[in-house]
């Protein structure tokens, strides 16, 4: 990309606070204030306070908002209710993945679609052809929002001091509108942490306001501001798949281990949908003969495997591949999602190896995650 | 951040100490310790064997990258610092002090490193 990286509401506020910024998909985003451990750390101690204001929003409204959203997406979108939301993906015809999303269904005739930044304009241009028969509007909302996330144990103490919104009846993977330090915000419960937490879809305009907000709401808590670095370890040791590493458009959800978003049993558009007959064919084979399974491994060791790595067996026989890796703070080592064949994907399987960089260093495999919060 | 006037730099940013007795400690530089984030291993050669100014003599692992450590001279490794093998943090937290990498018997004298106010004029090219 050659443009100048795109900011966010918060620039001046990130660069106050003394962050590394990096280049992110086209945006100038925090990598980290400090210590990245340290921030992962409070996060799923006390809580963190995240910049996604990178994130693609896409509006979709109109009496066949849901239908198009059937036919476009894997998922069943429709039988979402409002005030709900759903994980799932868009697909091309060969049934591989465009990106993974959070479609947030906001009334009966509106939803809120948030793409990777990455793939935003592959989102929102695919969701504009798929949509042409459809009596439904889709509109490019990226630049109508400002995103923050609150992320940990303390994310709900540290709210409640803002808000009047009923954040107790607020479930997990629910959304709604509401007022957060006087600014309006649609108020979701939904993370890429492995914690409870919160994302505040805000107008850019209030970003700055609400950051300062909630940092001296979630001051006696220990709330820090948090980079786009130990997002990543904290969704990698919460087993949450990241576009581009475990999931491409050479894959389908259910080479990812990720079928169950993909639904079948759809009663709009007669169950049709972008992807399905090759979608089809892929869950036979997933269910009859894998090619290669989504695991995690774990060190024993402390050289840590990166993105593109072999995972080879006691001979040294290539039989998979490292998509995301880094030292875990939770577990003390280092830790990896990787393709194996599915011969090496049982947990405990013996003589699976990292290739780091010519030392083939010894790993165990286990079920993912890594790490799961005590509810 | 401030650079001890008292060692020299190279380009690769690590540091250099006065020579005793021909012997020099060497460590990374803050700068390259912020760059790097949290250090979590550590590569150094063994003691005992030769490094070659500007080739690369071990390895520094970060939360997001890996990094080859350069030898800033020519010469023999005489100790490493087992205390940065087994706290890696070390190289964060106090870069020119605890965090010093190993100790080299120069066998040349160094030819191109930077003084403290070289290196600091380098770094914000």
């Amino acid at each position: 990309m050659t443009d100048a990286p795109r900011r966010t509401a918060l620039d001046a506020t990130h660069r106050a606070l003394g962050a590394t910024m990096t280049d992110f998909a086209g945006w100038d985003m925090p990598l980290r204030y400090g210590s990245e451990r340290d921030e992962h750390v409070a996060v799923r101690s006390r809580a963190g306070l995240f910049d996604l204001s990178h994130m693609g929003e896409i509006t979709v409204t109109g009496p066949q908002a849901a239908d198009l959203l059937d036919f476009a997406l894997v998922g069943n979108i429709g039988g979402v209710k409002t005030g709900r939301a759903r994980y799932t993906m868009i697909c091309n015809a060969e049934g591989g993945i465009l990106d993974d999303l959070i479609v947030y269904r906001l009334a009966d005739q509106e939803y809120m679609v948030v793409a990777n930044a990455s793939n935003a304009q592959v989102v929102l241009d695919a969701l504009t052809a798929r949509g042409g028969g459809f009596d439904a509007v889709v509109r490019d909302d990226r630049d109508a929002y400002a995103l923050l996330a609150v992320q940990g144990p303390e994310s709900p103490g540290i709210l409640e001091k803002l808000t009047d919104a009923d954040l107790d009846g607020l479930k997990y993977y629910a959304g709604l509108p509401g007022t957060v330090a006087g600014v309006e915000a649609l108020i979701a419960r939904t993370g890429y942490t492995g914690e409870d937490g919160f994302e505040l879809f805000v107008r850019p305009a209030d970003a700055v306001a609400l950051w300062e907000a909630l940092t001296e709401a979630g001051k006696d808590v220990g709330l820090v501001p948090c980079g786009l670095s130990c997002r990543d370890t904290l969704r990698l040791e919460a087993g949450m798949p990241l576009y581009g590493h475990e999931l491409t458009t050479a894959i389908t959800p259910f080479d990812a281990g990720l079928g169950r978003v993909v639904k079948f049993e759809k009663t709009t558009n007669n169950g049709d949908f972008v992807g399905r007959a090759a979608l089809e064919v892929a869950a036979e084979r997933a269910e009859a003969a894998p090619p290669r399974k989504l695991v995690g491994l774990i060190a024993q060791g402390r050289r840590v495997p990166r993105a593109g790595y072999p995972v080879v067996s006691a001979d040294g026989t290539v039989i998979g591949e490292v998509t995301s890796g880094a030292p875990s703070p939770t577990l003390g080592r280092p830790i990896a999602i990787a393709y194996v064949d599915a011969a090496y994907a049982t947990p405990g399987t013996e003589g699976v190896h990292v290739d780091i960089r010519g030392s083939h260093e010894p790993y165990e495999v286990i079920a993912l995650p890594f790490y799961k919060r005590q509810k | 951040m401030s650079n001890p006037q008292q060692l020299r730099y190279s380009k690769e940013h690590e540091w250099l100490s006065a020579a005793e007795e021909g012997v020099s400690t060497v460590g990374i530089t803050e700068h390259a310790a912020n760059a790097l984030g949290d250090v979590v291993y550590v590569q150094l050669p063994e003691v005992g064997s030769t490094v070659t100014a500007g080739e690369s003599c071990g390895e520094l692992e970060s939360t997001k990258s890996v990094s080859d450590l350069y030898a800033p001279v020519h010469g023999e490794i005489v100790e490493i610092n087992e205390d940065v093998v087994n706290d890696p943090s070390l190289v964060n937290s106090a870069p020119f002090e605890g965090g010093w990498l190993f100790k080299v018997k120069m066998s040349d004298e160094p030819a191109e490193l930077l003084t403290a106010d070289e290196y600091a004029a380098f770094i914000t090219e």
